[in-house]
């Protein structure tokens, strides 16, 4: 009896899913979906998490910090001429620099800084360039004479960014604003707007030509309307996944930039790119003191490239599993 | 009187460098309040072209559009954009091909449907809902309050279709242009979507212009049917006419090419040889002259005229076939008295 029992229990559990709907009660939109597959993404996870990690730190850094990264605690031990450090110890972790700092201290301080300067340059060039590409490619999407020669007009302007290269940028605002943490914001914001600008034109080009454009337009729906509500949307997708691998140029050009010397040349706001530079001097003697800034780079560089690549994937309907 | 009448309609593509393509060739066409006509043609014969023209829907770039298509007394050609803006959807609208991509993925189908009753019946809100859900309801989509909350990833095939022909008889259009409205579906929901559209055309009186290579299609559905090869109409006939004596070789030839369920067993289907070609046209002579086994030396002295063979019933060939009754093709039951499909 036990059996029979077994196989009409079966048959109740099998009917009560055939008789639930994916999705039930409401719709589940495009982003709720990417959300929830990039919840479920190792790669995305681990990009999120490294990415968190480094943001928690630049947060609470000034707070956690051991010493001021600008304080010299050791000027008389530390003599870097003749390659005698301070290494790593109980009192400073990480060991301190040529001038005597404490490097921890340096590193957390100075994550605050690059990130900051990353996601700053981001959105600068996020936004200029969101702004242009989508004000060019709505020009054309409404279809008017005149919408077609805005366009030619942006775009060509945006053609004339992209063949400035960007350390040329960054050279000249420098020499207008002098060496600063807003000097590098603003060189590598300039240096994506083109990128951002064309991703989205050319994004809201291609959904202009869609069917359900066409279909909307043969029921009469008011151009304006389209481009607000059909093409927009639709074309956002491409230049936010661009936006978060931008952050991990962004950061990697700062530190760049501040290496060459363009960063902030106050000591007592370090950031990874500035202590590169100077740890480049004492590579022989101390090579931990290159390598701290360094590896902090690559990691969250990396982070932001995860979580990019995971959020490309998961919005392109052509590599969902 | 009647509700459409194009005229003498030719679309021409021109392109930098290139060969202008005729797309549309001279098509003239009328249809009256609440009939149903079919468009038949294979790929590239200019049906879809000649859908868009009617819609003003043809880019302006690249494109020169002759002839006159007159809508309810109105030349649609020759209004202003902000006039047909109006039209669309409101006196015209338009079924599409494929049903996802017709859709907006990232929008929900309400607001969609909703869409067009704002744009023309200038509805808001709660009334606009209810009135989407109410027109869902109609063409067939169960528990409509909820499916306008849904997005159409969320949505079958047959669903979706449902869903746009739902936006596109929202605000009571005189005349539903389906442009291969079943192309992109399964065979029982073909049947089911012909039927919605069929019963749509007979209880609001919406003429409905039906686009299709699909004899199938027009057999069950369609009063009159208007066959095009090349960018011209050839021949123009009723239903039942056409199935059973169809008069220029190429009508015979599709016809013929369908395989039917009634045939002997091991009976070989009757191909039309070779394809169609945009680099024939009609100046010398018959475009179909080339894949015809009845050709003349005739066919290819000048356009032939569109002649008269019979109440309404119209060709253009020099040597038409079928023409008194009782020969080859005679026997053929009209598909709808025999409650069948000659797919």
């Amino acid at each position: 009896m036990t059996l029979g029992t077994d196989r009409v229990n079966k048959v109740d559990r099998l009917a009560e899913l055939t008789a639930r709907r994916d999705g039930d009660a409401e719709g589940a939109s495009l982003l709720r979906e990417t959300f929830g597959r990039l919840r479920r993404s190792p790669m995305a996870l681990s990009g999120a998490v490294i990415v968190g990690a480094f943001l928690f730190v630049a947060v609470i850094a000034p707070f956690v910090a051991p010493y001021e990264p600008g304080a010299q605690l050791w000027g008389r031990e530390v003599m870097p001429n003749q390659n005698v450090f301070v290494g790593p110890r109980a009192e400073n972790w990480f060991g301190l620099d040529h001038l005597g700092r404490d490097q921890l201290s340096r590193m957390l301080v100075g994550a605050r800084n690059s990130l900051l300067v990353g996601v700053v340059a981001t959105l600068l060039g996020f936004t200029v360039g969101a702004m242009l590409g989508g004000v060019a490619g709505a020009a054309v999407s409404l279809g008017r004479a005149w919408g077609r020669r805005l366009d030619a007009v942006i775009m060509r302007f945006i053609d004339m960014m992209l063949a400035i290269p960007a350390l040329l940028i960054a050279v000249s605002i420098a020499a207008i604003l002098g060496p600063s943490l807003p000097t590098v914001m603003v060189a590598v914001g300039l240096a994506q707007v083109p990128i951002f600008a064309r991703l989205l034109r050319g994004s809201m080009l291609a959904q202009s030509h869609s069917d359900y454009v066409l279909a909307a337009t043969a029921l009469g729906v008011r151009r304006p309307r389209i481009v607000r509500s059909h093409i927009l949307p639709n074309s956002l997708g491409p230049v936010i996944v661009q936006a978060t691998l931008t952050l991990a140029t962004a950061i990697i050009e700062a530190a760049a930039l501040s290496y060459l010397g363009f960063g902030n040349p106050d000591p007592a706001t370090p950031d990874w790119g500035a202590m590169l530079a100077d740890a480049q001097r004492f590579l022989v003697g101390a090579p931990e003191l290159a390598m701290y800034p360094a590896v902090a780079i690559i990691i969250t560089a990396l982070g932001f490239t995860l979580l990019g690549e995971a959020m490309r994937e998961s919005l392109d309907p052509k590599l969902r599993k | 009187m009647a509700l459409l009448t194009v005229d003498n309609l030719s679309v021409t593509f021109t392109g930098n460098n290139q060969r202008p393509v005729r797309a549309v060739d001279g098509v003239s066409f009328g249809m009256d309040e609440g009939e149903v006509l079919g468009l038949v043609g294979e790929s590239g014969c200019g049906k879809s072209v000649t859908s868009l023209a009617l819609m003003g829907l043809l880019p302006t770039r690249g494109v020169e559009v002759g002839g006159r298509v007159h809508f309810d007394g109105t030349d649609v050609l020759s209004l202003p954009s902000r006039r047909l803006r109006d039209m669309r959807g409101s006196q015209l609208a338009m079924i599409f091909q494929d049903p996802l991509s017709s859709l907006n993925p990232v929008v929900p189908i309400g607001r969609q449907v909703t869409e067009t009753l704002r744009r023309h019946k200038g509805m808001r809100g709660r009334a606009a809902r209810d009135r989407a859900a109410e027109l869902l309801d109609r063409v067939g989509i169960p528990d409509p309050a909820r499916r306008l909350t849904e997005y159409p990833h969320q949505l079958s095939g047959g669903m979706r279709q449902r869903a746009l022909i739902a936006m596109a008889v929202a605000c009571a259009p005189r005349l539903l242009i389906a442009d291969e409205p079943t192309t992109a579906l399964d065979v029982t929901i073909q049947a089911q979507i012909l039927d919605l559209l069929g019963e749509l055309a007979r209880s609001e009186g919406t003429s409905l212009l039906m686009i299709t290579h699909d004899l199938g299609v027009v057999a069950g559905l369609c009063d009159n049917i208007n066959v095009l090869y090349a960018g011209r109409v050839i021949e123009v006939s009723s239903r039942k006419q056409l199935f059973a004596s169809p008069h220029h070789p190429y009508t015979a030839g599709l016809l013929g090419s369908v395989p039917r369920l009634d045939a002997p067993r091991g009976e070989a289907l009757t191909p039309i040889r070779g394809s169609i070609n945009d680099t024939i046209d009609w100046d010398d002579g018959c475009a179909f002259a080339p894949r015809c086994d009845h050709y003349t030396m005739e066919c290819l002295t000048g356009t032939p005229e569109l002649v008269r063979a019979g109440e309404g019933h119209q060709h253009r060939c020099v040597n038409p076939v079928n023409l008194d009754p009782g020969s080859a093709h005679a026997d053929r039951p009209d598909p709808v008295a025999e409650g069948g499909n000659v797919r």
